[in-house]
């Protein structure tokens, strides 16, 4: 009975945690993976995620793919003289002993050629791809289109 | 005695000038602070999302909190517009008093993706507006703001909009009064709506 009570309780935390799972791949730690609610597949759906590299060499960031969009790219907002413009980013340096945001306002992955909308409360996976730490999935949480980021416990950390 | 009179009026004479050559100094440095943006009045009249021509004259007497923007933008778009629609609810009873707009500065590919549905999503209270290329031009005009079409095969449709990220606040007259820039957040957006209110 214990063990079923935990279970649940698990079971019933999960999907609110899943944002706040953390992913590792060599030296990369990868967690925070967030989305926002789209109206619709029309519009592009954005991908928030935060890396950090414990290690010694410098990685990069150069590509997002997932089942959930035929089309994900990284794109860097960039403010400047107040005109917001939204360049391509080829690839998002990773820097050895710190890390990176995608986060509102500057790095973000751009998921356009959505297969269904996103809808808060689902979550989809997102594979990234690392110049030389290679590929690692992150399951990422759709939060409501208001959401400033994820509510974890660790967050900030 | 005498001389420690004179000393006191000459105490009292150096103050005087120190307050009144640092009020000629500072002083009107401040006003000139105030009056880099001086107010000008603002104008725009482009369609609802229902064809109804919207036009400044109608919201005489509200505050307006003005955006310009696109719906197909991930980003900077909802970011601000999260914002907006959190003044709107902690706003309260006062919300009748501020009109949030959002302009589309791309207005053909938002009409047809449905404008409306997408400013309600943030807040019932935004009312998204977009017009004709020539009405879109003049109301940008009209606020001294900037938007950019830029060919970019990495996004949809293969183009992507620069623009303005401001949030401007439009008195009750018509006249612009102040932005709050990209990022400003709701607390302080509500703060300064309060103390005009």
């Amino acid at each position: 009975m214990k063990h079923f009570l935990l279970a649940a309780a698990l079971g019933l935390s999960a999907p609110a945690a899943m944002a706040c799972e953390t992913v590792t791949i060599g030296d990369l730690t990868i967690e925070h993976a967030w989305s926002k609610a789209t109206l619709g597949a029309a519009r592009p759906g954005v991908f928030y995620v935060e890396i950090t590299n414990t290690g010694s060499t410098d990685d990069a960031l150069v590509g997002i793919s997932s089942p959930a969009a035929g089309m994900p790219m990284l794109h860097e907002t960039v403010v400047q003289d107040g005109i917001a413009s939204m360049p391509h980013a080829m690839s998002i340096p990773v820097p050895a002993g710190q890390g990176v945001q995608l986060s509102p306002g500057g790095y973000h992955g751009m998921l356009m050629g959505l297969t269904t909308a996103l809808k808060e409360g689902d979550s989809f996976p997102v594979t990234l791809s690392f110049e030389k730490a290679g590929e690692v999935t992150v399951n990422v949480d759709v939060l409501s289109l208001r959401a400033e980021g994820p509510d974890c416990a660790d967050a900030g950390q | 005695m005498r001389l420690r009179s004179f000393q006191i009026v000459l105490w009292i004479a150096a103050t005087a000038a120190v307050i009144a050559f640092a009020a000629v100094r500072w002083g009107p440095a401040l006003d000139d602070t105030a009056a880099a943006a001086p107010a000008f009045p603002t104008a725009f009249a482009l369609a609802d999302s229902e064809g109804r021509m919207r036009t400044t004259d109608e919201f005489r007497g509200k505050f307006l909190l003005v955006f310009f923007g696109f719906t197909s933008c991930p980003d900077v778009c909802p970011t601000t517009l999260s914002e907006v629609a959190q003044v709107m609810d902690d706003l309260g009873s006062d919300a009748g008093s501020v009109q949030p707009i959002f302009i589309s500065i791309d207005p053909e590919r938002d009409r047809r993706l449905g404008l409306a549905d997408y400013t309600k999503a943030f807040h019932p209270a935004i009312l998204g507006l977009a017009g004709s290329e020539e009405e879109t031009e003049a109301a940008a005009a009209s606020f001294k703001i900037f938007y950019e079409r830029e060919a970019d095969s990495s996004s949809p449709d293969g183009y992507t909009m620069a623009h303005s990220s401001g949030l401007y606040l439009i008195g009750p007259d018509g006249a612009w009064l102040r932005q709050f820039t990209y990022g400003t957040p709701a607390a302080e957006i509500l703060s300064d709506l309060q103390s005009r209110l």
